[in-house]
């Protein structure tokens, strides 16, 4: 499954994208983010097979664009340090 | 050399006329929906209140979201350049300007002569600018100058879940219902709308001084909320709507 | 007291042919969404009794209500059903379920029920958020996104319209093909300066239907924009409150070019009803 996470408002799109089927529930990309905005949780998506997945949090959900910010070109960085840890290519941020 | 500036805001329309660096007058209109004419009647009116004829204007400098539709004007520069420009002529060592009007939020860094260095807006959604706050302060029946002055008395984090207007909206009727104090849902919208500012101008980064202007830095709750926020202090000019104005007028100067 | 617009009329229904005592499996799924709660009884797997009512401001007392009024005439007792399972914003808050699943994969198992095994293009319009979701013959998700955060292209945007220009909720879709041309869409993504630009309008002169004209196609063309993200497969459905009108749908389809399949059961209820099906399921499992 993919799972975009995030919005589209007046300013623009804002999404983080990660694939579950790549995606194995190893939580690297979870102790790399300094902004906490992902965790590690049961695929509820699929509530009849049992599998721990990345996700965005309930709590960045909705302002991942602000929450993201750290990372982003502005601050130096040429790739995300989420993206980079994923040995699997699960994740994919869209601005 | 006398210049003119005029701001055509979103919501209001704000002319400065400029005679070397003094202010001749200010004067300040709501756009309504016929926003060309009434900049045009604004501005006729500054005119005839200093007795200036428009000939002898030099520069008119247009800036805001509708500069397109001034005319009259004989340059047009955009709301970050002349919010800089402003911010600086009045605070010398501003570096961090924050300008929060009616549906946008900016923030620009600056070097010491106003040019700009880097800036970040948010536009198009009202979730980062002052119709957020107006908009909770029609939900609450509070008039909009009490909205900021009640959220002074409250001392209570209350968080607010909803980033849209729209939803926080039906939130703060909720919270009204719950016979949460008007008090505390006024600092809440207050704490939620500085705290998206903030967001958006770490993004440049804070750098001292910071001043704060747009009509927004009217309400005493935003800044209060604002202060707490970024937790350093911020310099408020004693007619910061106009801000923008006298920029591009300053700009025309040149 | 003000006549409020976007209210519409609560309802409840039941199938008068399925007798539940023969039943085997009795499963039940309440959804409570920001704006609308829906309860869905189902026998065997087969639509027995559902309900659509308002969410009140407390969210376990309107579970309870969107339930209580599901079962009425029905002779079936909360007590009777195995199994519940609860979905939707408020999901944490039906206190009477044996556990929640989220609201995305309630909607696809739903859709699948409704419109059949071939639907792999969903699109959930609901009072607070928008859904987008991709599932397989199945009904299991296979890709999805969301947008809560923003009233764009929501229920809420569209009562907030409905109460500016004194319309009922159900007649918008209706009013807005009553013009003599179609509209360029209202410019504004936020709503609330879509609503400033639609005063503007009415002040220059332009008719209530055609400003519902400009707004219902800026939804339309809202939801066009928030699938390119992740594309649309055919067979295509809408499903939640904005698929009863008619003003966004049929522009949708216009701009999408994409036939939209229409269905007998009640739209609102996809939720509840792939809440029901999962709590079937469950039992199904735990007997295993």
């Amino acid at each position: 499954m993919i799972a975009n996470y995030g919005y589209k408002d007046g300013s623009g799109e804002f999404f983080i994208r990660i694939d579950t089927d790549k995606c194995d529930g190893c939580g690297k990309c979870v102790d790399v983010c300094s902004s906490g905005v992902l965790e590690v949780r049961e695929n509820d998506f699929d509530p009849l097979e049992e599998k721990m997945i990345a996700a965005v949090t309930e709590e960045h959900r909705k302002k991942i664009k602000y929450s993201c910010a750290p990372c982003k070109p502005s601050k130096g960085y040429t790739t995300l340090p989420c993206v980079e840890a994923c040995t699997k290519d699960a994740i994919i941020h869209s601005w | 050399m006398v210049t003119a500036g005029i701001d055509l805001g979103a919501k209001t329309i704000k002319v400065i006329i400029l005679d070397n660096g003094n202010i001749l007058i200010r004067k300040i209109g709501l756009a309504g929906f016929e926003s060309k004419k009434a900049a045009e009647d604004l501005f006729n009116k500054a005119l005839s209140d200093t007795g200036i004829k428009k000939e002898e204007i030099s520069e008119i400098v247009a800036t805001g979201a509708g500069k397109e539709e001034v005319e009259f004007a004989t340059k047009k520069v955009t709301e970050v350049t002349a919010g800089a420009k402003g911010a600086v002529f009045l605070f010398p060592s501003a570096k961090t300007v924050i300008d929060v009007g009616a549906e946008e939020g900016r923030s620009i860094r600056c070097d010491e002569t106003g040019k700009v260095i880097d800036f970040a807006v948010n536009e198009k959604c009202a979730a980062g600018a002052g119709a957020f706050t107006e908009a909770m302060a029609r939900a609450l029946e509070v008039k909009l100058e009490e909205f900021g002055r009640i959220s002074l008395k409250s001392t209570k984090t209350i968080p607010m879940n909803a980033q849209c207007a729209v939803f926080a909206e039906s939130e703060v009727v909720s919270l009204l219902h719950a016979k949460t104090p008007k008090e505390d849902i006024a600092r809440a919208v207050h704490d939620a709308i500085a705290s998206r500012i903030t967001s958006m101008a770490r993004k440049v980064g804070f750098e001292k001084d910071i001043v704060l202007i747009g009509g927004v830095a009217r309400n005493a709750g935003f800044i209060d909320s604002l202060k707490r926020e970024i937790d350093m202090d911020i310099l408020i000019p004693e007619e910061p709507e106009f801000v923008c104005a006298l920029g591009a007028a300053l700009i025309g100067k040149k | 007291m003000e006549k409020e617009y976007w209210k519409w009329k609560e309802y409840n229904w039941k199938d008068e042919d399925i007798d539940w005592k023969t039943g085997d499996i009795i499963s039940a799924g309440v959804d409570v969404g920001s704006v609308s709660s829906q309860a869905v009884i189902m026998v065997d797997g087969k639509l027995f009794a559902y309900s659509n009512m308002r969410t009140g401001s407390d969210s376990p007392e309107s579970a309870r209500k969107a339930m209580d009024w599901a079962l009425e005439n029905t002779g079936l007792q909360l007590k009777d059903i195995q199994y519940v399972v609860g979905t939707g914003y408020g999901r944490v808050n039906v206190p009477f379920a044996n556990r929640t699943i989220t609201e995305i994969a309630c909607h696809a198992r739903g859709a699948n029920f409704m419109y059949g095994p071939t639907i792999r293009t969903i699109i959930d319009m609901g009072g607070q958020d928008c859904k987008a979701i991709h599932c397989d013959e199945r009904g299991k998700v296979t890709n999805f996104l969301m947008n809560d955060k923003c009233a764009a292209g929501t229920g809420r945007g569209m009562e907030v319209f409905a109460d500016l220009l004194s319309v009922p909720i159900e007649d918008v879709g209706r009013m807005s093909f009553e013009v003599d041309e179609e509209p360029e869409p209202v410019s504004s993504t936020c709503v609330v300066f879509a609503k400033s630009e639609a005063t503007g309008l009415l002040r220059k002169g332009w008719h209530k239907n055609k400003v519902l004209a400009a707004y219902c196609s800026a939804m339309a063309h809202r939801i066009v924009t928030l699938l390119e993200r992740i594309g649309v497969e055919k067979d295509f459905c809408i499903t939640g409150g904005i698929a009863k009108n008619i003003g966004v749908v049929k522009r949708l389809q216009k701009e999408l070019g994409v036939d939209i399949l229409e269905t007998t059961y009640d739209t609102q209820i996809a939720g509840a009803l792939g809440a029901a099906l999962f709590a079937k399921a469950l039992i199904e499992k735990s007997r295993k």
